[in-house]
């Protein structure tokens, strides 16, 4: 392996590695979602991953949670394998995600959702809880701190008491991008973070994850339909087709792929 | 006047007591409900816990006279212990179902207890236990325990739903996999709902058996199961004053409606269906203390 020498799209182990996925393949009985797919994504960087509807993009990313286990191949987080991890683990791991299909506890307040996701970095049990003493009392108020700062972030710190079903599309969304950060992760998988946004908030968008992403010092990998917004904020690109990865690169590179613009636009 | 109050309490002192025992006894079920747990097992573990104080109080330490009330107390202790640890052997494998499939494992579950207690020679068979040494004088007397179990219990849950693991119970209750992708581990979480719910379950029959005089395989049967869920079902599955208020009012029904006569039990069978069809979040619902709500 030399350092001189490297290229795009390279399977080989580099030290500033975080997520590294080898010829991962998902199966649905006949049907095959993710089919010997490979990629790393580097620390800080913004991953684009995109390709048509079907294209595997979002098992993919259940793969990396964890919700649904590969039918193999290698998922490697800092080094660290994440085949057969429960989500919860992999959570502990250090890494969040939205969902694309918004999943918000719809009951609870926006405050609650967020206080939620701080769960693995506080340990206080039922006895502690219940006499609010002990690591409850000190735990307590750094949450509450933690999620109004995060609220805050997002804009949504005045609604920090309404039940989350009754918010507009785009502040879920924002609010599950703040339930996530509140697990303090290390990598982030948005997906579909500019779905149901007006083309305002999606100019946001992308300062906004960059923002966060400095903020936090956070490797993001994001699922996005929103050409514009993909080739403008993602530092590297993988384009997925029936489960294949056909094309993996910087932005300009990856438009002008042949192979992608036929898995977009048909060819002959 | 003073009469006047010795009369009601002697009519009613049952009653009385036994609202508040059942009330507890609610809360058994809602606290796997609040994890999104629909369980059915609190009238086993109920039994469990009453089996221990008549076995208990009738043969290892049998006394003459009243019965002393630590031993009541301690009969609670092995009451709760005894449920909790039954729950985790029961808990770890039947929670991984889900919804109806939980409902109906728990019956069996219920159901096994009970065909067991009838078999076994310590339950005293078909005839089971009777002549349960009394702590108290009189049956309005053992609110002097049941009162400050249900006031305890109530605060516990209420406390509990406010901190972290009860934070995690709600958000598996609302969205499993969501939770499970933010960090909180469903089985640990629904187990230790259940748990908790059965060891409120055992201490409620441990003083319940002794309340009674007698115990046998009657009290864990499914017409219980049912018994309490329509207690959680008609209070509230929402807020914890919701069961409380439930298992009062639905245990006192029946008796209030004595008056009525034959039809009574009608009347409260007409009363649940009305009370399930125009208040389908029980009577006690967030809703209702929205406005306090959004000040936290």
């Amino acid at each position: 392996m030399t350092a001189l020498h490297s290229s795009h799209g390279s399977s080989s182990h580099s030290a500033s590695s975080l997520l590294s996925v080898k010829n991962a393949t998902r199966r649905f009985g006949g049907l095959i979602a993710v089919n010997e797919v490979s990629f790393e994504v580097t620390i800080g960087e913004i991953f684009g991953l995109i390709g048509p509807n079907g294209a595997g993009k979002t098992t993919m990313f259940n793969l990396l949670s964890g919700l649904t286990p590969p039918s193999s191949g290698a998922i490697k987080f800092e080094g660290r394998s994440l085949i057969g991890l429960p989500p919860y683990k992999i959570a502990e791991l250090g890494v969040a995600r939205t969902f694309q299909n918004i999943r918000l506890f719809g009951n609870l307040s926006a405050l609650e959702n967020v206080k939620i996701a701080q769960h693995t970095h506080t340990r206080a049990g039922v006895l502690s809880g219940v006499f609010g003493a002990g690591r409850a009392r000190e735990e307590e108020p750094r949450v509450l701190e933690k999620a109004t700062e995060l609220l805050k972030l997002v804009g949504l710190n005045d609604l920090a008491g309404e039940q989350a079903k009754n918010f507009s599309y785009g502040d879920q969304r924002r609010l599950e991008i703040a339930r996530a950060l509140a697990l303090e992760p290390k990598l982030l998988l948005l997906d579909e973070p500019a779905a149901g946004m007006n083309p305002t908030e999606k100019q946001g968008l992308s300062d906004f994850i960059r923002m966060v992403r400095d903020k936090f010092s956070l490797t993001i990998v994001l699922i996005e339909h929103h050409v514009p917004l993909v080739m403008g904020l993602c530092d590297r690109i993988a384009v997925l087709n029936f489960g294949q990865l056909i094309a993996l690169g910087n932005p300009a590179v990856v438009a002008n792929d042949p192979a992608v613009i036929e898995a977009y636009l048909g060819g002959d | 006047m003073e009469k006047m109050f010795e009369s009601f309490f002697n009519q009613y002192g049952f009653l009385m007591v036994y609202m508040v025992l059942q009330a507890t006894l609610a809360l058994s079920l809602y606290l796997p409900l609040t994890a999104g747990q629909l369980s059915l097992a609190s009238p086993g573990f109920f039994a469990l816990g009453g089996y221990i104080a008549a076995v208990m109080s009738t043969t290892v330490w049998a006394t003459n006279g009243m019965f002393p009330i630590p031993y009541l107390l301690l009969e609670m202790l092995l009451g709760a212990v005894a449920s909790g640890l039954l729950a985790i052997v029961v808990g770890v494998p039947a929670l991984r179902l889900r919804g109806i499939y939980l409902a109906l494992a728990t019956i069996a579950f219920v159901e096994i207890l009970r065909v067991v207690s009838l078999n076994l020679t310590i339950t005293g068979g078909a005839v089971g236990i009777f002549g349960i040494p009394q702590p108290f004088n009189s049956s309005l007397e053992y609110m002097w325990v049941a009162l400050p179990l249900l006031i305890l219990c109530v605060i516990f849950t209420a406390r509990l739903e406010k901190s972290r693991i009860g934070r995690a119970f709600v958000a598996i209750r609302e969205d499993e996999l969501a939770a499970d992708a933010m960090g909180v581990n469903p089985t640990y979480h629904k187990v230790l709902a259940f748990v908790i719910g059965a060891m409120i379950a055992g201490m409620v029959g441990a003083i319940t058996a002794h309340f009674l005089n007698t115990w046998n395989a009657r009290q864990g049967t499914f017409d219980v199961s049912i018994n309490i869920l329509a207690f959680v079902l008609i209070g509230g599955s929402r807020m914890t004053m919701g069961p409380v208020v439930g298992g009062m009012l639905l245990t006192a029904l029946p008796e209030l409606l004595r008056p009525v006569g034959d039809v009574r039990l009608i009347v409260n069978g007409f009363l649940l269906t009305l009370g399930a069809v125009l208040l389908p979040q029980g009577l006690i619902s967030p809703r209702v203390f929205k406005r306090k709500k959004a000040d936290v």
